[in-house]
């Protein structure tokens, strides 16, 4: 509640612009008894997260021996030894783990509170909260906050929340706080439980109020590919994720009837945001086509936000003759704060290429400017590009030394050394062989002691191809509707469907994104339910079949066995742990109301959900797995995932690890090690693939659903691995989980291995949800 | 640092603590020799890089032919070491062999208890790092052998940076050494 005083004379004093303003006044009249931990501190659920921990325990892989982040330092922590601090190397490194996580966390709330203030300044605080067909439309906050959010002014008392546990989260990993790595931990997982709820608000608000598709099931397609855009027209870029500056330029360009001449396109989130608002919109490709598509010459005016941008976007704009606008406060490149200019005098500036680009903090302003400029600029740039002639590739071919510092650059190994040697008769085919693999980084320039556009090289040689991607992309559907959560709790639960697996993150993938594409149709055809956002989302859209369908034409975009579901943009994972936090409330008749461990003891237990962030790179991936963890939903990153320094793996040889109590009675009963691990680095995708299928089993499955999984784990690893796995006995409870249709083999191994039957109970790592106890 | 032991992928730095180079291939097979209770752990570029004369796989298979070492597949492996003939011991994901090797009490691939060796090769370069360190930093009383053909300075024991020539030779003399064929 706020007052205003314009002016008030009395003969105490004269108040001026006076405003008083007091803390909102949440009217709850919600009929759900809170739970036992709203608006939970760092340390509240810190007996759930020991409990995970024991049995997921961290295995640390230290990128080198020291800590260099005091000045005590560098301090040498290899063989046991501890630094001036005190700290040792677990504990160390579950604090860079920390770091990152709050890193990510702080990302995605500070985008949040960023987008909140900026929709309740333009609609205002009591701008109703709107996701679509659903009852439960926020569970993630329910669960964590104890809350029920109705307008935009609740998202705002949301976030102080938030930001004040970020805070307190940093704080720990400053020198002489927390010493224990499993403490860290434990930090770790609240920081990524408080990253889910930021971005489940960052996705309410502006589904909420740019009328985003709103769990709709039949959203749209959307054009994506380099080769969807059309070069002939002045053509706008615009990247990272955050949509209001986009959205501006919609706006504009549709008011003045010109969005048809003008193509807007985007990478990364944004794009996927700004397809939603509009899908006449364009995606060129995840954040691995920035080089390549700026490179290209066809955008004339570049547009960057924030988050996952490249910090040489200015350098490179400047290379093709694009201005630049830079509209967050987050990633202002340098560049004049234009926002309070008249927008006439700052277009003519850019297109006159007085300035680089500008800096411009009003997303209205942002789409106007972009707009107008990018009509100007277009006819002067003639789409210049930063790509060579094929002479100028031999010619550099030639000259290299075959010295192999690209190669040793290359995130990938790419054999950039041998392409290039080819390449010197003429022959590009080995450099655009390394197109469909490269992600983008441009290591190798920077190493390249000549100072190749190797790069670009690469972008040239493989022209043809890139021009040729054309694909659909169904538009970011948002929330899981409560009667879609109805129809497929049940077989979820009991193990019908085989599981819902999730594939998000970034695009640092070992061999190309087709592999995201190969995975989820494998998947979806096994009838798992298939999810994707972000930069995985696009990913899977980039592959064809025989027929010219790209997976998302292909796969129905409803929540059910056999589908492939983009939910969105990077913010838009928190509808993937709200879909498993609904089939607890809604098909289980949980409670939500901050009752966070009961529900992740549910869904670790029970729901077959797993997380696959097949080219993890950010800081914001490391917070959204680990907001997976803490809910009890394994998390399956590529090889370069390796790099976040820290597994968090089971040991099914040791049976103690794998006891539940049987809520019906209070038996602590062997359930096997379902799932096996919370946090792991797959080498290859045939690897993940047989992970994804294991990884889906719960304790909970019943026997029919048992049989399914075991059948698609015992196929997968057969088919992909070449063997039998080794471990089915200890996923085979009674006789009847057996597949029918490998009875004979299962059997005996289970004859091998002195197999006993054993039951299936209600489980439970919670003595509180004992219901009646022995004796 | 001569190239030989640069780490083979630029920026990354190991720190204090590296591995000894091996100098002659003679001082591997004389470890394996040694040992109680090896391992030997191989990645899915063991069944990819192209040798003159096969592929890394084809040592892994010769090395633990002749000297009875247990294999461990990662990733896709077994299944070309199948289409070989050869049935590896166990299959596991990398990082969570590389677990195991950190406890003591674990009874090992062959369950003659904890392995006092273990020689990595086809792992990607930076998963063999990061999982040789885990290895440096924490298990006790476990040596570490990369046999790949880019110095690992991670590992207790790794060569320097080769030729695919001079790796292959190395690891034909450590099958002789051994008495294979």
């Amino acid at each position: 509640m706020s007052v205003k005083i314009k002016e008030l004379k009395s003969d105490l004093a004269i108040l001026k612009d006076f405003e008083l303003s007091i803390g909102k006044l949440v009217e709850e009249v919600w009929a759900e008894e809170p739970g036992p931990t709203p608006f939970p501190s760092v340390t509240d659920l810190r007996e759930w997260d020991l409990k995970v921990l024991q049995r997921y325990r961290p295995f640390y892989m230290p990128w080198c021996d020291v800590c260099c982040l005091c000045t005590f330092g560098k301090c040498d922590l290899s063989q046991d030894k501890r630094g001036a601090c005190g700290l040792n190397m677990a504990a160390q490194q579950s604090r860079i783990v920390l770091l990152a996580c709050c890193i990510g966390a702080a990302t995605h709330l500070a985008h949040a509170r960023h987008l909140v203030e900026y929709l309740v300044e333009k609609y205002g605080a009591d701008y109703p909260i709107d996701i679509g067909n659903v009852e439960v439309e926020a569970p993630v906050t329910r669960l964590v906050c104890g809350i029920r959010p109705r307008d935009l002014g609740d998202l705002e008392e949301v976030l102080d929340y938030l930001e004040g546990q970020v805070t307190h989260l940093l704080s720990a990993t400053h020198t002489g706080q927390e010493g224990s790595n499993i403490d860290f931990e434990s930090k770790v997982l609240h920081a990524g439980m408080i990253d889910q709820v930021g971005m489940e608000v960052a996705d309410m608000a502006q589904i909420s109020a740019y009328g985003f598709p709103k769990a709709d099931p039949d959203a749209p397609l959307a054009e994506i590919g380099f080769g969807v855009v059309d070069p002939a027209k002045p053509v706008i870029l615009v990247i990272g994720h955050n949509v209001p500056p986009a959205i501006g330029i919609v706006d504009y360009l549709t008011d003045k009837g010109l969005y048809g001449q003008v193509e807007v396109t985007g990478l990364c989130c944004t794009a996927h945001d700004i397809t939603r608002y509009s899908p006449k919109a364009k995606i060129v490709g995840p954040m691995s086509w920035q080089l390549r598509f700026i490179r290209s010459g066809v955008p004339d005016v570049v547009v960057v936000d924030e988050q996952c941008i490249r910090a040489d976007s200015l350098v490179e704009a400047q290379k093709i003759k694009a201005p630049l606008i830079a509209s967050s406060d987050k990633n202002c490149l340098g560049l004049s704060d234009r926002t309070s200019d008249d927008p006439d005098r700052i277009i003519e500036d850019l297109v006159n290429g007085n300035v680089p680009g500008a800096l411009i903090l009003d997303p209205v302003k942002v789409g106007e400017v972009a707009a107008r400029t990018a009509i100007a600029v277009a006819p002067k740039r003639l789409k210049f590009k930063a790509l060579p002639d094929v002479s100028e590739v031999t010619e550099g071919a030639k000259r290299c030394r075959k010295c192999d510092e690209c190669r040793r650059a290359c995130p990938n190994d790419l054999p950039i050394p041998e392409a290039l040697a080819e390449a010197v008769g003429g022959d590009l085919g080995k450099l655009a062989a390394l197109y469909d693999e490269c992600i983008g980084c441009a290591r190798c320039e920077s190493a390249c002691p000549l100072d190749f556009p190797l790069h670009s090289f690469i972008v040239k040689a493989a022209e043809k191809k890139m021009k040729e991607e054309k694909y659909k992309v169904r538009v970011g559907r948002g929330a899981i509707q409560d009667v879609e959560i109805r129809e497929v709790g049940g077989p979820i639960v009991l193990g019908e469907i085989p599981g819902v697996v999730a594939f998000v993150g970034c695009s640092n993938y070992p061999k190309g994104g087709e592999e995201v594409a190969e995975i989820a149709m494998e998947f979806a055809k096994r009838r798992f339910i298939v999810l994707t956002s972000g930069c995985a989302a696009m990913s899977a859209a980039m592959y064809k079949d025989e027929e010219g369908k790209s997976p998302y034409e292909i796969h129905p975009g409803g929540f059910d066995a056999g589908s492939i579901v983009n939910v969105g943009s990077c913010v838009s994972n928190s509808h993937i742990a709200g879909a498993a936090i609904k089939i607890a409330s809604i098909f289980a008749k949980r409670r939500l109301r901050g009752n966070y461990e009961e529900i992740a003891d549910y869904v670790l237990n029970r729901v077959g959900a797993v997380g696959v962030a097949w080219g993890a790179m950010s800081q914001k991936a490391a917070s959204i797995a680990s907001g997976c963890w803490r809910l009890g939903i394994p998390v399956i990153v590529g090889p370069h995932g390796s790099k976040y320094r820290r597994m968090l793996l089971g040991r099914k040889d040791r049976e103690d690890d794998w006891f539940v109590y049987d809520a019906r009675t209070g038996d602590r009963v062997y359930v096997g090690p379902a799932p096996e691990h919370l946090f792991y680095a797959a080498e290859t995708k045939e690897e993940a693939m047989v992970m994804i299928a294991k990884l889906s089993m719960r304790p909970n499955d019943t026997t029919k659903g048992r049989s399914i999984k075991l059948t698609h784990y015992i196929d997968l690893s057969k088919r992909l691995l070449g063997v039998m796995p080794d471990d089915v006995h200890l996923f085979v409870r009674t006789k009847a989980d057996i597949p029918i249709t490998m009875k004979d083999e299962v059997t005996q191994i289970l004859e091998e291995k002195g197999w006993k039957e054993n039951r299936i109970p209600d489980p439970t790592l919670l003595p509180r949800m004992i219901r009646r106890r022995r004796g | 640092m001569s190239k030989a032991t640069e780490p083979w992928q630029t920026a990354e730095i190991a720190g204090p603590k590296k591995a000894l180079v091996i100098p002659k291939p003679s001082v591997v097979s004389a470890m394996i020799k040694r040992a109680e209770n090896p391992v030997l752990i191989a990645g899915h570029l063991a069944s990819e890089v192209e040798l003159v004369n096969g592929k890394p796989m084809d040592y892994v298979i010769r090395i633990a032919k002749t000297a009875g070492i247990p294999v461990v597949a990662t990733a896709h492996t077994p299944r070309e070491f199948l289409k070989r003939g050869f049935r590896v011991d166990t299959w596991m994901p990398a990082v969570d062999i590389a677990n195991r090797l950190t406890d003591a009490d674990w009874q090992g691939v062959n369950g003659k208890g904890h392995h006092d060796l273990a020689l990595f090769v086809g792992l990607p370069y930076y998963m063999g790092w990061l999982i040789l360190s885990g290895l440096k930093h924490f298990s006790s009383g476990l040596k570490t052998i990369s046999l790949d053909m880019h110095y690992q300075p991670h590992a207790s024991w790794s060569f320097p940076n080769l030729s695919i020539q001079d790796w292959e030779s190395n690891l034909e003399i450590i099958v002789k050494d051994l008495g294979g064929e």
